[in-house]
C-alpha cells in the first residue's frame, strides 16, 4: 500500500506516492540527487547527509515518509557554498576519491552555520561520523581551517 | 625550473568531486533501467550443494533470470587482475557446486525490483552436504580437508603449488649460510609475528554495470584499478573472446588494491551475456566486508642475528600465509614479505633466507591491498629490530643508521637490484627532529597517570613490478594546439590523470589545463597492466614523459617541414615555433595544417617497462598517550618522512602519505577480522569493523627527504603502498615503550594491553610473593 508525500527537494516541490518503507536516500537518487552516496547499512559512514529542514541527517536512516511536509536540501542545491568549500579542500589535495565529500561537505556547511568559528577539536567532533578512507582526514581539517580564516579576512577586510 | 612537475597543482577531477557531481558508476544513468543482479550466498563456510530448486524464485513478478552453477562454464579461472601468465593458480568457477567459503555464491537473480529479487532469493531452496571446514591456516599443510581436490584446478606458472596438500604456493631463497652466520651472532632474536586479514573498505562499494552495444559487445563499466585485466578474466570466465568484450572505468570511490581483483565483474557480465539485457550489481557493504579481496592473513617467523654492538648480520624468514578459499594475489603477496622487509638491512647483512607455505582455508579469498605483503613482512622484521635494540639497550634509532640500506649498495634480497636513489638516512635524520628524538625521553608519565611513548620504524616498498609491469601513454595534439592524453591507469582517487598530465605538460612546455585526460577504456586506450604495486607515477609516468618528448620531436620535425628549415633550427617554447629567420608556427596552426592533406599523425603511442624497481623508502615516528588502567592507545602525533624521488604534486603525495599512515593505524589498533567457529566473519559492517574517524588521533605531519632516481620520470618513484607499513611496528614499539610488553599480533587492542598489563601485574605479585 502506497502513500503520498508532499516534499521540497532543493527548492522544488514534489508530490509523489512512494512504498512506506522507502528510504529518503533512495527517494533523492530517484529525483536526480546523485551527491546522495550509500557507503554503508548501519548509519556509521555520513556519505548520505542531507537537510532535512535545515538539520543534518543520515539519509539512510530516515524513511521518505517521514519527511513529509519538509524541505530537503542536498548538495546539488549547495552548489555555490561546496564549490567555495571544496576549492579549499582540493587545495590540499584531499578529496581523493570524493566518493565521502558530499556527506562531509554538507555537514560541513552545518557546523559552520551553527557556528562560524568553530576549534579543532569542534571541527573533528561535529564530523567524527563523517569517514574517509583516502585522506587521513588532516588535509580535510586543514581546508576547513583555511576556509575559516578566509571568510574571517574578507569579513574585516568588508 | 620545473614549472609542472613538483607543483602542488588541484586535482583535475577535484571540482567536479567536491560538488558532488554524478561521476561514478551508479551516477551515470546509462544503467538506471537495468535489472538489478544479487547473489544468494552460502551459509557454510565448506559444503557441497546436492540440490537446488529455483522453480517458486523463478515466478516471482519481477524475476527476469536466475542462474546456478548448473548454467556456468567449467573453465577455471582466477579474479587477480595480474599480467601474463597470471602467477595465481586457476582455481575458481562463476560459480561452483562445491562450496568453499562463507559467501561463495550459490545463484544469481537478476530482476527488475529489488523487493521482488529479496523475495526470490529467499525463496531459492538449497540443499547442502556440510562438509567439516578448515578454519585455522596452521592447519592447513598434510590435512585430510582437500580446499580444491577438483583435477581442473591449474597453477600456471608457480612453484611450489600443489592443490593435493592445499598449498597455493611454497619457496625457499636465501644467499649465504644463514645457519653459520646466526651461530655466530651474539644475539638471535627469534619470534613469530601475526598480522590479520585486514579490509580496504574503500567508501564506494564494489560495483559493476553491463550491457550489449550496437555492434554485439559485451560493454562493462567497472570501478576498477585493472581494465584489461577484468577483460581478461572475464573473456576466461565466459568462455568468448576478448574482442568481443570492452572494459571501462568511470571515477572510483576508491580502490587501495580491493579493485585490483574483479571480486564483482564476473556475475553481473554473465547475466547480461546470457540475458542480453543491461545490469548492474552494486555489493552490499556487508558483502564488501564478507567476500572481496581483503590483505593475506601472515605468520612471518623472523630469526635475526645481530651483534652486542648492534651489528645486524643474518636474517631467517618464514611467512606463512593465508589465502583463503582461492588463491588470489595469494602466490605474489608472500614474496613481499621477505624482499620487501630484509634489504632494509643490507649494509651489514652477510646471510639471509626466506621461505614461505601459502595455504588454502575455508575462509574469503584474500587479495591484494596496499603493501601487499611487505606491510606485514615489515611489522615483523621492525618489530624484531626494536626487539634487538630494547634487548642490548641501543637507541633503536641508531641501530638503524648502523644497519640501514644505503644509496650504491647490491640488495641481495630485492632481486640484487643496485639501490641507485635513497635518502633514507635523510629521512631518518629528519624525522628524528620532527618529532624532538633527542630531546625526549622514549617514555614519560603524565600528571594524570597516563604514558607517552615513543616508537619507531623504517619502511620500503618498490616502484611497478621489475620487468612486467607495462605501462602507456598515447598523446595527440588536439586542433586548438591542446593536448590529449590517452591512458588506462586507473585514477581511483590518487590522482593520476593530474599527475601524468603534469608530466605531459612540463615535458611539452604547456600548462596542466592543456592536457586533457581520458582513461580507463580498453577500447581507446593503449595497453596498461593498470594501476598497482606502486607502478603508476613510476611506470606509466615515464611512459608518459617518453611520449611528449617523442611528441615533440614530430611537431618539430613537422613545424621544420612547413618553414622550410631544418628542425634543429627551430626554437620551441611551448606555444610556438620559432625559425632562426624570424618566421614562427604556433601548434595550434601546425595541428590545424596537419588537418589537411597531411599524411602523418601527431600522436604517438609509447609503452614502457622497467627492469628495476626502485624502492622508494620512508621512516615513521609515533607518539602516543596510553591509559594503563583501560589501555586505550591514542597516536597523539605521528611524524613520517618519505623518499619517493621526486614527488610530482607534494599535495598528492602527502595526502596519499597521511591517508596510508591512518589506515595503516586502524590496522595496528583495531581493525579485526574475526570468524565464529563455523567460519562466519563477525566484522561484517562499520559497526564491528572500525576504522579510524576524525576523533581517533591528534596529527600526522608529513615532509619529504628527496632522492633523485635516474630511471623515474623526473627523478620519480613511488609513493602509493609505502605509506601504511610504518605504522604497525612503529605503534608496536611505542606501546612496549609505555607497557614493557611487545605485542606480536595485531591488532592491539586496549583490550589486549589491559590484559597484558594485568597479568604483567599479577606475574610481578607471584615474583615478589615467591621472594618473600
Amino acid at each position: 500500500m502506497n502513500l503520498t508525500i508532499n516534499v521540497q527537494v532543493n527548492g522544488c516541490k514534489i508530490e509523489e506516492s512512494i512504498a512506506p518503507d522507502l528510504l529518503l536516500i533512495d527517494f533523492l537518487r530517484a529525483h536526480g540527487c546523485l551527491s546522495v552516496k550509500r557507503g554503508c547499512e548501519t548509519s556509521n559512514c555520513g556519505l548520505c547527509t542531507v537537510f532535512l529542514n535545515d538539520t543534518p541527517v543520515l539519509s539512510c536512516s530516515v524513511l521518505a515518509a517521514r519527511a513529509n511536509g519538509c524541505r530537503i536540501i542536498t548538495l546539488e542545491g549547495l552548489q555555490e557554498e561546496a564549490a567555495e568549500l571544496g576549492g579549499f579542500i582540493a587545495d590540499q589535495g584531499a578529496e581523493q576519491c570524493g566518493f565521502c565529500n558530499p556527506g562531509m561537505i554538507m555537514n560541513t556547511i552545518a557546523l559552520l552555520r551553527e557556528n562560524p568559528d568553530p576549534t579543532e577539536d569542534e571541527i573533528r567532533e561535529y564530523l567524527a561520523g563523517n569517514l574517509c578512507r583516502c585522506s587521513g582526514y588532516e588535509g580535510q581539517l586543514i581546508g576547513i581551517k583555511n576556509l575559516i580564516q578566509w571568510r574571517k579576512e574578507r569579513q574585516t577586510h568588508a | 625550473m620545473l614549472k609542472s612537475v613538483n607543483q602542488p597543482i588541484r586535482k583535475k577531477d577535484a571540482m567536479a568531486l567536491v560538488t558532488g557531481k554524478p561521476v561514478y558508476m551508479d551516477d551515470l544513468g546509462i544503467f538506471d533501467h537495468a535489472l538489478i543482479v544479487k547473489a544468494l550466498r552460502s551459509p557454510h563456510a565448506h559444503a557441497m550443494i546436492e540440490s537446488i530448486d529455483t522453480k517458486v524464485a523463478s515466478r516471482i513478478p519481477g524475476i527476469e533470470a536466475i542462474f546456478t552453477y548448473e548454467d556456468v562454464p567449467n573453465e577455471r579461472f582466477t579474479l587477480a587482475g595480474q599480467t601474463y601468465p597470471e602467477l595465481s593458480p586457476y582455481d575458481r568457477l562463476i560459480m561452483d557446486r562445491h562450496i568453499r567459503c562463507v559467501g561463495d555464491p550459490v545463484a544469481l537473480v537478476a530482476g527488475t525490483d529489488e523487493k521482488a529479487i529479496d523475495r526470490a532469493l529467499k525463496a531459492i531452496k538449497v540443499k547442502y552436504e556440510i562438509l567439516p571446514a578448515l578454519l585455522d591456516f596452521h592447519d592447513a599443510i598434510g590435512s585430510d580437508i582437500l580446499i580444491h581436490p577438483e583435477d581442473n584446478w591449474k597453477a600456471l606458472d608457480f612453484i611450489g603449488a600443489d592443490n593435493k596438500t592445499n598449498r597455493c604456493a611454497s619457496e625457499t631463497t636465501s644467499d649465504g649460510d644463514v645457519e653459520a652466520v646466526l651461530a655466530d651472532c651474539d644475539i638471535v632474536i627469534d619470534h613469530v609475528y601475526h598480522t590479520k586479514a585486514n579490509q580496504q573498505t574503500m567508501m564506494e562499494t564494489f560495483r559493476t554495470g553491463c550491457y550489449m552495444d550496437t555492434y554485439g559487445r559485451l560493454n562493462i563499466v567497472s570501478s576498477t584499478q585493472i581494465v584489461y585485466h577484468v577483460r581478461r578474466i572475464i573473456s576466461h570466465a565466459l568462455g568468448i573472446p576478448k574482442s568481443r568484450i570492452r572494459v571501462q572505468k568511470p571515477r572510483i570511490g576508491g580502490g587501495f588494491g580491493a579493485k585490483q581483483s574483479a571480486v564483482c565483474e564476473v556475475y553481473p557480465a554473465f547475466v547480461t551475456y546470457k540475458t542480453g539485457k543491461p545490469c548492474k550489481m552494486i555489493y552490499s557493504r556487508v558483502e564488501s566486508q564478507i567476500i572481496s579481496s581483503p590483505r593475506h592473513e601472515m605468520e612471518v617467523h623472523v630469526r635475526l642475528g645481530a651483534m652486542k654492538n648492534g651489528r645486524i648480520r643474518a636474517m631467517d624468514i618464514y611467512t606463512l600465509s593465508n589465502t583463503g578459499a582461492y588463491g588470489e594475489h595469494g602466490p605474489t603477496t608472500v614474496g613481499l614479505s621477505g624482499h620487501k622487509s630484509i634489504p632494509l638491512y643490507t649494509t651489514n647483512l652477510e646471510a639471509w633466507r626466506f621461505a614461505y607455505d601459502v595455504v588454502y582455508t575455508n575462509v574469503m579469498s584474500a587479495g591484494a591491498y596496499r603493501g601487499y605483503g611487505a606491510t606485514q613482512g615489515i611489522f615483523a622484521v621492525e618489530s624484531a629490530v626494536n626487539e634487538l635494540a630494547a634487548r642490548i639497550g641501543m637507541d633503536p634509532t641508531l641501530i638503524r643508521e648502523m644497519n640501514m640500506v644505503r644509496e650504491g649498495q647490491v640488495m641481495s634480497a630485492y632481486y640484487n637490484e643496485m639501490n641507485t636513489s635513497c635518502a633514507l638516512d635523510r629521512c631518518m635524520e629528519r624525522a628524528k627532529e620532527m618529532i624532538g628524538w633527542n630531546e625526549k625521553p622514549l617514555r614519560r608519565v603524565m600528571p594524570d597517570g597516563k604514558i607517552r611513548s615513543l616508537g619507531v620504524a623504517m619502511a620500503m616498498q618498490g616502484s611497478g613490478i621489475s620487468g612486467v609491469d607495462v605501462g602507456s601513454a598515447t598523446i595527440k595534439i588536439d586542433d586548438d594546439g591542446g593536448y590529449n592524453l590517452l591512458i588506462a591507469a586507473a585514477d581511483m582517487g590518487t590522482g593520476c590523470d593530474t599527475i601524468l598530465a603534469q608530466i605531459a605538460a612540463e615535458v611539452l612546455e604547456c600548462p596542466v589545463d592543456q592536457i586533457a585526460v581520458h582513461g580507463a577504456d580498453t577500447d581507446t586506450s593503449p595497453y596498461d597492466s593498470g594501476s598497482y604495486a606502486s607502478s603508476t607515477t613510476y611506470i606509466t609516468g615515464k611512459a608518459t614523459e617518453i611520449a611528449a618528448q617523442k611528441l615533440k620531436v614530430q611537431m618539430t620535425a613537422e613545424a621544420a617541414k612547413m618553414l622550410s628549415c631544418q628542425p634543429e633550427d627551430l626554437d620551441f617554447d611551448g606555444k610556438c615555433f620559432t625559425a632562426a629567420d624570424g618566421q614562427t608556427l604556433t601548434i595550434k596552426d601546425l595541428a590545424t595544417r596537419s588537418m589537411c592533406g597531411f599524411d602523418g599523425a601527431l600522436e604517438t603511442t609509447i609503452s614502457h617497462s622497467s627492469p628495476v624497481s626502485p624502492p622508494p623508502y620512508m621512516v615513521g615516528i609515533a607518539e602516543i598517550e596510553l591509559d594503563p588502567e583501560t589501555g586505550e592507545v591514542y597516536p597523539l602525533d605521528y611524524v613520517a618522512v618519505v623518499d619517493c624521488g621526486t614527488p610530482i604534486n607534494p599535495n598528492l603525495a602527502r595526502t596519499q602519505t597521511i591517508g596510508g599512515l591512518l589506515q595503516g593505524i586502524g590496522m595496528a589498533l583495531y581493525e579485526e577480522i574475526q570468524y565464529s567457529d563455523k567460519g562466519r566473519l563477525y566484522n561484517n559492517s562499520f559497526m564491528q569493523y572500525k576504522i579510524p574517524s576524525r576523533v581517533d588521533l591528534g596529527h600526522i605531519r608529513v615532509d619529504f627527504e628527496s632522492s633523485y632516481e635516474p630511471s623515474g620520470p623526473f627523478g620519480a618513484k613511488s609513493i602509493g603502498e609505502i605509506v601504511i607499513d610504518t605504522p604497525s611496528p612503529a605503534l608496536a614499539h611505542a606501546i612496549y615503550n609505555a607497557t614493557g610488553l611487545w605485542f606480536r599480533e595485531l591488532p592491539i587492542t586496549a583490550e589486549k594491553i589491559a590484559m597484558g598489563l594485568m597479568e604483567k601485574e599479577k606475574n610481578a605479585q607471584n615474583a615478589a610473593q615467591q621472594l618473600q
